[in-house]
């Protein structure tokens, strides 16, 4: 299976009262009471820095995504990030997963479909395409997309991106929201037919359709843990069967949140309070926001509405313990991550393509990389043979890294060394 | 009392279905609903005892005919819907009155076709936007944020109407969806900011216009009427006391009267 190493880029130094004092960690924390521009470079930095000490580490993959006007991670621009991990990763067989750049906030979003092939290009041919439908505080709240128009947009945005990337002809497109004479793409990816497409979503049964239609990897992007994703997990491979489709492990992709010390009492201490500033502020969000009216068509608000899915618990009432016990983060000794991550995630979710969140909230640099180094050496290797027993091929990663990853090659490499 | 009456007519291509709700006799007058939605009201059962009264749903918000929204790619769209609409009900000209968003829609309507509108209550109408006094974003409100700040008094009866108790789940239920997706298909017009240019176009209605605002509207506040009274060729402001965004819900009979007495001149 592939492993990559997900990174957020939050604002590691919010304010202990921050959840009381603002109204939300997005869209509106306001920059000049809480960030410093300086300190932000310093974090960029730092991110890029551990997303490349992954790299040596022996994680098959690094991930960037983009959000915007928040503390909770702002990589505005991730293929800002993904070209500077593409050419200091060159030489390696490391992917380069953008999760990526939205679609339907990029006017005209053939400019996505140019910064992809460029990375394509630049990487020699690493490149994991994300395609993300936009969170509803970037795409409706930040930049200003009508949200009944969202859905639409993206559908016509990918189609757009899909047909630029592989025509042979020049082409017109005479669209519903994007209107391009001469399509005529400069560069083209060096994968072919195009770099594997991955989609990231959080449960919404038209995106399990949509990306077992276009037969990509799904995503299922999440902070709650295995446990409450099963049944939307379990949605998903119904869905892959009811469309004829096999049940290739790497159809789909897991986030999931951990932290691995000596022991699992040491993880609390090293980790607790980084956890619980990660639940606690960086998702603190009106509710409201996740659904602005009109982003759901009528079907599913009518589902939502009718049945709403409560969440069991407040994640803002909860603690260090409860987020472990939960599974929320999965955390402690080499052997209980491993185990865990074996059989609550990867087993039973049925994922052949895990993404792990490593820096969290608060957590320092020396500390992320320490993090970083310790699941590298003691927990990666053990869980990259899972489905190696199955003749299950990867077709959603970069063909010429598909061959399994020889031993890291990060043995010794001092933490900060990247 | 004679009960309310409704069709249901379709335009553009048959592609977009829209139900009326008709009732009493005397001249046509032509309701164009909020941003949550058309119930028939106090406020109308008065204006019907002198108009006939024509209330259409905006698209998308008539029952069963939901997806007929996505035919509509903006506001150009819309106001040509209206047109046909007006064409299919045998209208050549009304008096329009029209609600928030629907104020805004029968302000367009009467811009793009002067000789449609004979006259105009506009209730605290949208359509444009001041800096320093931004419209809240109704949409991104909980449902009791809501409340407060479409009411001057959130326990009145017409918000009681509005915001059903929550003991009864799927009363509430079915309320809140059909407001969430009223807002929905209004704000398709509107997002993220609602001034889509009438500036430019108003200066094309010809019809007497009376505009009618709460002073205690929070969400559009009383000093938008100027931007009106300032472009309208003949427009005057009456404000209300103790109402808010909604006047002629929460003051009926006055409001029915202050609009009836106008559009009868």
């Amino acid at each position: 299976m592939k492993i990559s190493a997900f990174h957020l880029m939050p604002y590691r130094e919010l304010p202990a009262d921050f959840e009381q004092r603002y109204e939300s960690v997005w869209v509106t924390p306001p920059w000049w009471e809480l960030a410093d521009a300086r300190r932000v470079g310093q974090y960029y930095n730092w991110t890029l820095d551990e997303l490349l000490y992954a790299a040596k580490c022996g994680f098959d993959g690094v991930c960037t995504n983009e959000h915007h006007q928040n503390a909770y991670g702002f990589m505005p621009s991730p293929n800002l990030m993904g070209s500077v991990l593409a050419r200091q990763t060159n030489g390696t067989n490391v992917a380069i997963v953008q999760m990526g750049a939205t679609l339907p906030t990029s006017n005209p979003p053939l400019r996505v479909a140019e910064e992809y092939a460029m990375l394509d290009c630049i990487s020699g041919g690493r490149l994991v395409a994300g395609l993300p439908l936009g969170s509803p505080m970037d795409v409706n709240l930040c930049y200003g997309i009508t949200p009944m128009e969202h859905r639409e947009r993206y559908r016509e945005a990918v189609a757009l991106t899909l047909k630029a990337w592989q025509a042979r002809e020049i082409f017109s497109w005479n669209g519903r929201y994007f209107q391009l004479a001469t399509v005529n793409l400069w560069p083209r990816p060096i994968q072919q037919p195009h770099p594997p497409v991955w989609i990231p979503g959080s449960g919404s049964i038209s995106t399990f359709d949509f990306a077992v239609e276009h037969d990509v990897c799904y995503c299922f992007l999440s902070y709650s843990g295995a446990r409450s994703a099963k049944t939307m997990m379990d949605g998903y491979w119904r869905v892959v069967a009811e469309k004829g489709r096999d049940l290739n492990p790497y159809r789909a992709g897991f986030l999931q949140l951990v932290v691995v010390a000596e022991s699992d009492a040491r993880a609390e201490e090293k980790y607790a309070q980084h956890v619980e500033y990660f639940y606690h502020k960086c998702l603190h969000v009106p509710p409201m926001w996740f659904s602005p009216p009109g982003n759901q068509d009528y079907r599913s608000l009518v589902a939502t509405m009718s049945n709403p899915v409560r969440r069991a618990e407040n994640p803002k009432t909860l603690r260090y313990r409860e987020f472990v016990d939960n599974g929320y983060v999965i955390a402690g000794s080499p052997a209980t991550v491993r185990d865990r991550l074996k059989e609550e995630v990867i087993k039973n979710l049925r994922v052949g393509n895990l993404m792990v969140l490593l820096q969290i909230g608060s957590m320092p640099h020396e500390l992320a990389l320490e993090n970083i180094e310790l699941f590298g050496r003691e927990v990666l290797p053990d869980l990259r043979d899972t489905w190696d027993d199955e003749p299950w091929v990867n077709h959603w990663w970069p063909e010429r890294l598909r061959q399994r990853a020889v031993a890291p090659v990060a043995a010794g490499v001092a933490a900060g060394g990247a | 009392m004679i009960e309310t009456q409704e069709r249901t007519v379709t335009v553009w291509q048959d592609r977009v279905r829209i139900r009326v709700l008709s009732k009493g006799h005397g001249p046509a007058l032509v309701f164009f609903h909020g941003p949550w939605g058309l119930t028939w009201d106090p406020f109308l059962d008065e204006l019907a005892r002198s108009f006939t009264v024509l209330a259409p749903e905006h698209p998308g918000t008539t029952p069963e005919a939901h997806d007929d929204i996505y035919h509509l790619d903006g506001l150009w769209d819309l106001v040509l819907c209206y047109d046909e609409l007006l064409e299919v009900l045998g209208l050549e000209s009304a008096v329009f009155v029209g609600h928030s968003f629907g104020g805004m829609v029968a302000c367009e309507v009467a811009a793009a076709y002067p000789a449609r509108a004979r006259r105009l209550a506009l209730l605290a109408p949208l359509g444009f936007w001041r800096d320093p006094d931004r419209i809240i974003n109704w949409m991104m409100l909980e449902p009791g944020e809501l409340r407060r700040h479409i009411f001057h008094d959130p326990e009145c009866d017409a918000a009681r109407r509005m915001f059903p108790p929550s003991d009864a789940h799927d009363a509430t239920a079915a309320a809140r969806v059909r407001m969430v997706w009223a807002m929905g298909t209004t704000g398709k017009f509107i997002w993220p900011i609602p001034d889509k240019g009438l500036k430019k176009r108003i200066h094309r209605v010809t019809a007497p216009t009376l505009l009618v605002w709460g002073k205690e509207d929070r969400l559009v506040p009383a000093v938008y009427a100027d931007e009106f009274t300032r472009r309208l060729q003949s427009g005057r402001v009456q404000t209300v006391d103790a109402a808010g965004h909604a006047p002629h819900l929460e003051q009926p009979e006055k409001v029915a009267r202050l609009v009836r007495d106008f559009l009868s001149q």
